[in-house]
């Protein structure tokens, strides 16, 4: 035995929280998609821990799912601020106020 | 208390630990170091709860290949002082708060919870197991990631192109 499933849930919720702040707080575009990052990870871990509590192979089936769509979503979000970076000359998401008129 | 909960607490302390400097460093690349660490972490984790094919993908498609994308993206930008040094309250503040109360509301449904105090047993699937078994039953979600990874890379070489004759018909 290992420790409480509920353990591992909480460590789950840690990381998910520390990204949703990373994403909040954070001014700088590649900081916001670390965050993104960090929540994907903390899903992933609570879906395995649920695997294994139920022992069920779907828990790691969803873990490889959201491994492939966090590598789509970095490309593109990366290849997103590089073209915002490229017209606008910095990647601070306050410079982006080309709407305000 | 096995070894497997002393190696869980510990992982669980450097993965928490690696986050939250990644989150909270002024210098991107500082963070993108730490998050490897912190990604580290979790395939150690994946490799305890019983996943070692999750675990070696994490580290080496994560790890390995998403953070030295990372990398190279941010070594694209200038050096610019996006953020002025120190944390500003107006700025954290509110996120902080959000998070405080997420992460007390989400602890308490997992602490509360009869269904949370289940201890989980060690078990393990081997990986040539696991990818018969995820290509036997779901080999379309498979073929729909695949599509999507592709849409991705075309996605990422059309907006990565750098337009150099019709940048003054786009202009307005």
């Amino acid at each position: 035995m290992i420790v409480p499933y509920s353990h591992v849930l909480v460590l789950a919720a840690v990381t998910f929280v520390l990204g949703l702040v990373c994403v909040l707080a954070r001014r700088n575009l590649v900081m916001t998609l670390i965050g993104i990052e960090v929540m994907m990870n903390g899903a992933a871990i609570a879906f395995m821990a649920s695997g294994l509590r139920w022992h069920q192979l779907e828990g790691q089936a969803f873990v490889l799912f959201i491994i492939g769509v966090a590598a789509a979503e970095v490309s593109v979000g990366l290849a997103l601020i590089i073209g915002a970076y490229r017209r606008v000359g910095s990647a601070d998401a306050d410079t982006y106020s080309l709407l305000k008129g | 208390m096995s070894v497997y909960s002393v190696i869980f607490y510990a992982v669980g302390l450097v993965i928490i630990t690696a986050t939250a400097l990644a989150v909270t460093r002024h210098n991107p690349i500082h963070a993108v170091v730490y998050l490897v660490v912190s990604f580290l972490g979790s395939g150690a984790l994946f490799f305890l709860l019983g996943a070692p094919f999750l675990a070696a993908v994490e580290i080496i498609i994560y790890a390995g290949a998403i953070m030295v994308l990372f990398l190279f993206v941010v070594m694209m930008f200038r050096i610019e002082k996006v953020e002025p040094k120190g944390y500003s309250w107006r700025q954290w503040g509110p996120a902080l708060l959000c998070g405080v109360l997420f992460l007390s509301l989400l602890s308490l449904a997992a602490l509360r919870d009869p269904v949370g105090r289940a201890t989980l047993e060690t078990a393990m699937v081997s990986p040539a197991d696991f990818g018969r078994w995820v290509f036997q039953k779901y080999w379309l979600s498979i073929e729909g990631i695949s599509l999507l990874l592709f849409l991705a890379l075309i996605a990422a070489i059309h907006l990565g192109r750098v337009r150099r004759e019709k940048v003054g018909e786009e202009e307005p």
